[in-house]
């Protein structure tokens, strides 16, 4: 009776989580691996015998679709500009902050944390009033110092900035935090023996301090390239993917794709050509670390 | 590396404040666009304080704008996601406390998925909840974000580090595995889990992306789909949308100020370095 009970025990405690990642997370990846050779629409929804075996066709016309190619240059942009930003910008607020005494730091922390537990909704809903052409604050205060006003979501190039801005101003929370854990875990002893051998500021910032937080870069630099490869919600509200797809991201394709044209087949196809690109992205990264390390 | 000389920490403090103020900008704004009346917020140039404040903005969300529902509806979700933090604890505990047939193969279905972005699964999972006709209800706004598989991999990582004499000792006594689960482990777990609520609590508030696929009717709308809707529908309308964002976002800020310490500390605790 006992014995018994005992090996029910975990069924008990891991079962339910279990049994709905399974269904909601594990079984779709196969699914959509699945669906990804198929032509599946809202017809084949309803009607399964409808549903067609296409091949890697869907990969074959994801590359001559121009406005997907565009989504994965607008992708790669964003990435591009966006994470050095994000990174180094979080980096120099959490070096700003360890330099400052205890409660400016925690009140400058809690400040600049602010953005991260916002809604992006919202927050891009204000942003897009901050945007705004005619009757927004930024153009209103450039114009006091008699610069034009800039088409800050109207023109395909300075759109994609715009919306890097917005992004970066969010993101840095989480980041600061990472980096400024890392840099109270650096032993004082490293300072005072540098100090008693005369080494300067920068050399003690670029021989100690930037290489104790290799690993918090790394980890930051990582966490970042992917959350920018997925850009979604603010392309989403503040432009729908315009002017001219000037702004449209690859997740904000797959949202399209999959839930305005219900084109659920070759939707999930472009997710995975997305899937792919993070990991090799990931890869990628792994691996120069790891000459980082040899070296 | 502390700033040295009053120069040095003179400029330094300076950068601070002055991120910080543009870091604050857009929610003062915000607070302040949302009392001005629909005249005065398209006002140039414009207007710091408003001039009449209003509270029309508010009322009109919630008396004419179903802002209502939309809230009953993402603290029903954030109710929901408690639920499902439980279920979380209690597969980190089963995964970091038993042993049993094929634990390591389930404990790689979650590391699995934890890694998957979620564009990958949103197609699928919206057919399997169109199969299961859980499509536009709330049941199918929820189930899918119950389980956080990177949650489950944190409660494991800390229940591991739970000593088996202590879960031993009160088997002895003659506690059933419930009440020890319940008695024990939980309090135990206080630090790691109070850190989890939090950002639970502001994930699930925040939810936008599922509740828009799922759900076709307003009835079942969250805020922040609901305050997408109305950006679309009411464009020009600035101070009612600056109204809708900020119902959105002074509620987490107000709950993020009073428990923001342990989030920070959960942060240094959580390991990374």
């Amino acid at each position: 009776m006992a014995r018994w009970k005992y090996k029910l025990m975990p069924l008990f405690f891991i079962g339910p989580a279990v049994l709905l990642l399974m269904v909601f997370s594990f079984a779709p990846i196969f699914l959509s691996l699945g669906i990804s050779f198929t032509d599946l629409t809202l017809i084949g929804l309803a009607d399964w015998s409808k549903i067609n075996f296409i091949g890697i066709e869907n990969f074959i016309k994801l590359f001559q679709d121009k406005v997907f190619l565009e989504s994965v240059f607008n992708t790669f942009f964003y990435v591009i500009i966006g994470v050095p930003l994000a990174v180094s910008s979080s980096l120099v607020i959490a070096l700003l902050l360890s330099m400052v005494g205890k409660w400016l730091s925690s009140t400058f922390r809690l400040i600049y944390y602010m953005p991260s537990v916002t809604n992006i909704v919202a927050i891009a809903v204000v942003w897009g009033f901050l945007y705004n052409q005619e009757y927004g604050l930024f153009n209103y205060l450039l114009s006091l110092i008699n610069i034009q006003s800039i088409p800050w979501l109207e023109e395909p190039t300075v759109a994609k900035l715009s919306l890097i801005i917005l992004a970066v101003w969010k993101s840095n929370g989480v980041s600061m935090l990472i980096f400024l854990a890392a840099l109270q875990s650096i032993p004082r002893v490293y300072y005072e023996a540098a100090d008693i051998d005369g080494a300067n500021r920068w050399q003690k910032f670029f021989k100690i301090t930037l290489p104790s937080m290799s690993f918090a870069t790394f980890f930051v630099t990582v966490t970042t390239v992917i959350g920018w490869l997925q850009f979604f919600e603010e392309p989403f509200v503040m432009t729908e993917g315009g002017p001219l797809n000037g702004t449209n991201s690859m997740a904000l394709y797959i949202y399209q794709r999959g839930f305005e044209y219900n084109d659920f087949g070759y939707a999930a196809a472009a997710s995975f050509v997305l899937f792919i690109i993070i990991i090799i992205a990931t890869i990628i990264q792994f691996r120069f670390r790891k000459k980082d390390q040899t070296l | 590396m502390e700033a040295k000389g009053k120069v040095e920490k003179f400029i330094v403090t300076l950068l601070l404040v002055l991120g910080g103020i543009s870091v604050s900008l857009p929610f003062i704004w915000m607070i302040l666009s949302s009392f001005k009346t629909e005249r005065e917020v398209l006002q140039i140039p414009p207007t710091l304080f408003p001039q009449n404040p209003t509270f029309q903005n508010y009322l009109e969300l919630f008396q004419s704008l179903n802002f209502d529902v939309y809230l009953r509806n993402t603290l029903i979700i954030v109710f929901c996601s408690m639920v499902g933090l439980l279920l979380n604890t209690m597969a980190g505990y089963g995964f970091g406390k038993f042993e049993f047939r094929g634990k390591e193969i389930w404990f790689m279905v979650v590391l699995v998925t934890m890694m998957l972005p979620g564009q990958i699964t949103m197609i699928p999972t919206y057919l399997i909840l169109n199969e299961m006709s859980l499509t536009n209800t709330m049941t199918g706004i929820v189930l899918p974000g119950l389980i956080v598989a990177f949650n489950i991999f944190l409660i494991r990582q800390f229940m591991v580090t739970v000593p088996d004499d202590l879960i031993e000792a009160a088997r002895l006594d003659g506690a059933g595995e419930i009440y020890i689960f319940f008695k024990l482990i939980i309090p135990l777990a206080k630090p790691i889990l109070s850190v989890q609520v939090i950002l639970t609590f502001i994930a699930s508030w925040n939810s936008f992306l599922w509740p828009l696929i799922i759900a076709s009717d307003q009835r079942l709308y969250t805020l922040s789909v609901g305050l997408s809707l109305l950006q679309d529908q009411y464009a020009t309308n600035y101070g009612l949308q600056m109204a809708g964002s900020a119902i959105m976002v002074i509620p987490i800020l107000i709950i993020f100020m009073i428990f923001q310490k342990y989030l920070v500390e959960g942060f240094n605790v959580s390991g990374i370095k």
